[in-house]
């Protein structure tokens, strides 16, 4: 397609190595994200539960890295994936790399990714890779609990104040060109989930078709090269530091 | 012999406590799965609790420290992930001590009593909590906020 960018050529992964290092960018990159809010969050318990979650999705990260550096056989670590590689070579979807904004914003990309990993925990549960299947059994409950949080939060917000409502369709407008990325794989179930909370939550669905892609591809927003430059730098200025 | 080695070893192992739950050693928690020996190497393998706890990697540090101490020098830490832990796997002695300890220990979150009055149907507080095991729950009839560890 000539609307993707050219540059560096597409990395080239196994497919089974390519599905777990486009899963585990997700949370790696999405937990970064979240952590931009610690000491931030409009109140103590959000910013805990901000931080836990974001926990959570750099622990499911951890986990998947490990296991793709096994199945690959090169010897590259967790570290290897997470701090020694391009932006180009991320494959993560462009919704979790999308500014965190106000609360509003954060809320309604957290729930539009906890609805999509939902969905991916089901079928992973079922992996033929016991590595893979445990981090989906485990991450089923862990993202059910995240949904629990982004989808009240969503209600209380879209079902809210003047203010808080605006914030949250303001949100759901400019976020929503990235969910096809996400919602392709499980279009109906993702949209049947999304729009139910969207009922509760007096929150209407943009009509503007218009939608970006080329995440998994490593094409990406301008904003991923930012956040792996603050993620990276201090593994690149010092190699190998440990502490 | 060999037998009798692998008992006390499996106890040393076993004794390692949860740094940010200390009543609770691993196997409390039940995520010591094995103890192993090959040649003069020490094989041990966990399970992982919440993907986002930070203590695994301190608790994998710590079995090391307390192989080393009873003089073990090769030691490897395995992580198995398959079966997925879950806080069934916390021994009725585990529960008892969280109960000691002040934090409520797993159960529906409809049947929590509080671990000092027992009295039931507490107020939850918040759902997420100072660890990732954990939501802050408050007690209806004495008034005492208290952790419960969370079912999972």
């Amino acid at each position: 397609m000539s609307s993707v960018p050219q540059g560096m050529p597409a990395v080239q992964l196994e497919p089974e190595l390519r599905a777990l290092v486009s899963h585990a960018d997700d949370n790696l990159v999405l937990a970064q994200r979240l952590g931009e809010w610690i000491s931030n969050a409009p109140d103590l318990e959000i910013d805990i539960a901000l931080g836990n979650i974001a926990l959570d999705h750099l622990g499911v990260a951890r986990a998947l890295y490990t296991r793709a550096g096994e199945i690959e056989g090169q010897g590259r670590s967790e570290d290897d994936f997470a701090m020694r590689r391009t932006e180009r070579e991320f494959l993560n979807l462009l919704l979790v790399e999308q500014p965190n904004g106000d609360f509003a914003h954060t809320v309604l990309r957290q729930f539009f990714f906890d609805v999509y990993q939902r969905l991916l925990w089901e079928d992973l549960s079922g992996s033929d890779d016991d590595a893979v299947a445990g981090v989906a059994a485990r991450g089923r409950k862990e993202s059910a609990y995240h949904h629990e949080f982004s989808s009240s939060w969503v209600v209380r917000l879209g079902d809210g104040t003047v203010e808080s409502h605006a914030r949250a369709q303001t949100a759901v407008d400019s976020l929503w060109r990235f969910t096809a990325e996400l919602s392709d794989p499980y279009p109906d179930s993702w949209r049947g989930e999304v729009e139910r909370v969207f009922a509760d939550a007096g929150l209407i669905r943009p009509d503007d078709p218009y939608q970006r892609s080329g995440g998994r591809e490593g094409y990406h927003t301008e904003h991923l090269g930012f956040l792996l430059a603050e993620m990276q730098w201090m593994d690149r200025t010092y190699p190998g530091m440990t502490w | 012999m060999v037998t009798a080695l692998s008992t006390d070893l499996r106890s040393v192992v076993a004794s390692v406590v949860d740094p940010e739950i200390p009543v609770l050693t691993i196997d409390d928690l039940g995520i010591l799965r094995s103890v192993e020996t090959e040649g003069r190497r020490v094989i041990v393998t966990i399970t992982p609790t919440y993907s986002g706890c930070p203590a695994m990697r301190q608790i994998e540090d710590d079995i090391v420290v307390a192989l080393n101490r009873h003089g073990f020098e090769e030691i490897e830490v395995r992580v198995t992930h398959n079966p997925a832990w879950t806080t069934d796997w916390i021994s009725e002695e585990g529960q008892r001590k969280l109960a000691e300890f002040g934090i409520a220990p797993p159960t529906d979150e409809s049947q929590v009593l509080c671990p000092r009055c027992a009295a039931d149907r507490p107020r939850m507080v918040a759902r997420f909590g100072s660890t990732a095991c954990k939501a802050l729950m408050a007690c209806s009839s004495c008034g005492e906020p208290f952790d419960y560890f969370k079912q999972y």
